[in-house]
């Protein structure tokens, strides 16, 4: 039997990055992919399923269609979001209520949601998409990483919440991540982050692959007795 | 079973009472023990029996048996 055969999962922002590997590696290992993202987009072996998290009717609809068709909805990843990152003097209030909308208010509208349908099932498991930012801290990330640390704690508290309905809430904070994102910020500073890179134990960038085994095996019943857990897949960095 | 047969038993069965107890003085401040989780018991029962997901809104009202019946008609639940 495969990882996570017949689990029906619903990943946020697999439009492209992270996600979207993370929703190919589901589909390999047997899950039932729904990858939803804002704009229409494709990809093999999964439904796509558009709406931005932001809109709780839109997040709730699109919920109620997946309970609707497949009777049941076993995990959730969180992973839209949006990153940016200034220096201090340079944040505005409008990216700093943006970032919160979706990176923080939209997860817990979710978990508060899909958790009541989960329950009903007799549980789920729920996956936030941190950062290693929100853990260590990092100049020029204030905003951002202020975002993700509230992932983490509200991870924390959601795993507690949920966890007498048989739902377990685990969070990754991955590192320096290789995305299609990345490939731009390298060409705009590459020399900083090589002095990054020089930071990170294991000697080399993260890939989306790294993420989304982490991903598989936290959604899977492997992980059955892990929750509330903040999962580093950061080649043991120090940034 | 009817809707109002199918509520009525949500609240018997959250509240451990019998049907002849529940009318217009069923509310959070006449009956002990209406906290946050029999709410939230009542709410996901509600939930599950008649297949919808309620507002957060909605489930802050769900603090009368009257505002019960007021809030899932707006869910199209006839009683
Ligand atoms: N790439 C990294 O180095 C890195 C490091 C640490 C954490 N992360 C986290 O991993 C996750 C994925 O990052 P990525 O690098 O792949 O990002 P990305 O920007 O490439 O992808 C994010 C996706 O989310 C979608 N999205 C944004 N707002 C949305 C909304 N309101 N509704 C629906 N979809 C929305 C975007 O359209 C995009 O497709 C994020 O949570 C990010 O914070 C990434």
């Amino acid at each position: 039997m495969k990882l996570l055969e017949n689990k029906v999962v619903l990943i946020t922002g697999a439009g492209r990055g992270i996600g979207r590997v993370i929703a190919d590696q589901f589909i390999s290992d047997g899950a039932i992919v729904y990858a939803n993202d804002l704009n229409e987009f494709e990809i093999d072996g999964a439904r796509t399923i558009c709406f931005d998290v932001t809109d709780s009717n839109a997040l709730k609809a699109g919920l109620m269609s997946i309970y609707k068709a497949e009777g049941r909805i076993d995990c959730v990843v969180n992973n839209a979001a949006v990153i940016a990152n200034q220096k201090l003097g340079m944040v505005t209030k409008q990216l700093l209520e943006k970032m919160y909308q979706v990176n923080v208010f939209a997860v817990i509208d979710m978990i508060q949601t899909v958790s009541r349908l989960m329950a009903r099932n007799g549980g789920g498991n729920i996956i936030n998409m941190a950062s290693v930012t929100g853990v260590v801290g990092s100049p020029g990330q204030v905003a951002y990483s202020a975002s993700k640390g509230a992932v983490i704690a509200l991870t924390k508290s959601a795993a507690k919440e949920l966890a007498p309905q048989g739902i377990r809430v685990n969070a990754i904070a991955p590192g320096i991540i290789k995305t299609e994102r990345f490939e731009e910020l390298y060409e705009a500073s590459g020399d900083k982050i090589d002095q990054r890179i020089g930071r990170i134990a294991l000697g080399r960038l993260g890939t989306p692959q790294d993420v989304a085994f982490a991903a598989a095996f936290l959604a899977s019943d492997r992980a059955s007795y892990i929750s509330g857990h903040i999962l580093g897949v950061d080649g043991c960095a120090t940034i | 079973m009817t809707n109002l047969e199918k509520l009525n038993k949500i609240f018997c069965e959250v509240f451990s009472v019998e049907p002849t107890a529940l009318g217009s003085d069923f509310n959070k401040n006449t009956v002990a023990g209406w906290d946050s989780v029999h709410q939230l018991s009542l709410t996901t029962a509600v939930e599950d029996e008649f297949d919808i997901l309620l507002d957060v809104e909605d489930i802050l009202e769900f603090t009368s048996y009257d505002n019960a019946k007021t809030v899932l008609t707006k869910y199209d639940i006839v009683f």
